[in-house]
């Protein structure tokens, strides 16, 4: 094969991955890793160092519309970045010394549980009054809807910090966003509305994923030859996807999506154990 | 009265930090992009190479004196590499950004924690302490 239809190869791979972890809200990053592994037999550490790449790339890129519409809370992101950079580091020196195959089932298992969590009905829930650390730590805000501002408070903040930290260990460790722990620990425990939520874990996506990745560039997992057609078709096909998503939220193809992920994730975690990555 | 003030300012950091993201962004794609023009019209009918991944261990430093020695001679990997370099530093940008928005803030709790979050990485950019 030569270098440009590899190159090719790639970039089409990376959109429809992009495209795919657009729609179900998964992220580009959980879906190009077991697809450069599997399909293109790629080494895994080359397709994890391209995948926070372009983990870095998309979350940037959306963060960007999010905060200056006020909806993303930079203080509660901040804070939490405590726990998640820690974990990122954390994560992406135990990657070093961590056996493949441990990887590529760890990263399996993953998937699977971010699949099915992205199916789950998201319940609106608004806290009214924070705790008394939420207050101390001015975890709390406001944001637009369209029937006016919302004011909300948090709760549970060591709760959300420990769940953080594992989320950043996940990430550094295995090169994706784990946007689904963040909204888990941001959503579930520390009761914060789902939009902020969401919007608030992309925002801090770029710092913890930069946080593992200058680790591996060090190591010499960042590969510009990969990353490039990579990073690139995956933040298009990102873009792609959120333009679908403006218009029509489509139930039946998420549904399609989750199961064609949970293949891939078997096949992984096959591959995993068999020896084959 | 003190509230509205800094819900102004936060409203300016928002803005401003936006702005930023959406810049680091594009001008490192673009970047990236004419560096992998220049890269496959070198390179793109070789035989594409990637051999098991062997366990690098080079400093920062050394990265960035080989990105710009290969910039000096016009390599393509070498500008694709500074795309990557300024990806990595647009969120380090805005963590940064937001700690002088918090200092005009007079948030001294915030400004302690965003210096924390830059730490860590500092410590990530010297190896993570490896």
């Amino acid at each position: 094969m030569t270098v440009l239809v590899f190159t090719l190869i790639l970039f089409v791979g990376a959109y429809a991955a992009g495209l795919i972890g657009s729609l179900t809200g998964l992220g580009g990053g959980v879906v190009i890793i077991p697809l450069l592994s599997v399909f293109l037999g790629i080494d895994i550490h080359y397709a994890i160092g391209a995948a926070l790449v372009s983990v870095i790339a998309t979350s940037s890129g959306s963060a960007a519309a999010y905060v200056r519409e006020g909806i993303t809370n930079m203080r509660i992101g901040m804070f939490l970045e405590i726990a998640t950079t820690i974990g990122a580091v954390v994560g992406a020196l135990v990657a070093t010394i961590a056996p493949t195959h441990f990887i590529a089932v760890l990263f399996g298992c993953i998937l699977i549980f971010s699949a099915m969590n992205s199916l789950r009905k998201k319940a609106v829930h608004v806290l009214p009054e924070s705790s008394p650390l939420a207050k101390k730590l001015k975890l709390y805000g406001s944001y637009p809807t369209a029937s006016g501002v919302v004011h909300y408070g948090t709760k549970n903040v060591a709760g959300g910090f420990v769940m953080m930290i594992v989320a950043g260990v996940l990430s550094g460790l295995l090169g994706i966003g784990s946007g689904a722990l963040k909204v888990i620990a941001m959503d579930n425990i520390m009761r914060i509305p789902f939009k902020v939520s969401t919007t608030t874990s992309n925002f801090m996506m770029g710092v913890t994923a930069t946080a593992s990745a200058v680790v591996y560039l060090q190591r010499g997992y960042v590969q510009p030859g990969i990353c490039m057609p990579v990073v690139i078709g995956v933040l298009l096909g990102a873009l792609t996807g959120s333009r679908i998503l403006i218009r029509s939220s489509p139930e039946k193809l998420k549904v399609f999506f989750a199961i064609v992920i949970t293949l891939l994730a078997l096949q992984m975690i096959y591959n995993g154990i068999t020896g084959k990555i | 009265m003190e509230k509205t003030k800094q819900a102004l300012k936060d409203k300016d950091l928002q803005y401003i930090i936006g702005n930023l993201l959406r810049w680091g962004v594009w001008s490192s794609m673009t970047i990236a992009i004419i560096g992998g023009i220049i890269y496959l019209s070198r390179h793109g009918h070789e035989t594409v190479y990637y051999p098991k991944f062997e366990e690098q261990d080079r400093s920062m430093l050394t990265i960035l004196g080989d990105m710009f020695r290969g910039l000096a001679d016009g390599h393509g990997r070498a500008l694709i590499m500074l795309g990557i370099i300024l990806l990595f530093a647009t969120p380090v940008m805005r963590v940064i950004f937001s700690l002088i928005g918090f200092a005009v803030e007079k948030d001294r709790m915030y400004v302690v924690i965003t210096l924390i979050v830059l730490l860590i990485i500092f410590v990530s950019v010297r190896g993570g302490l490896g």
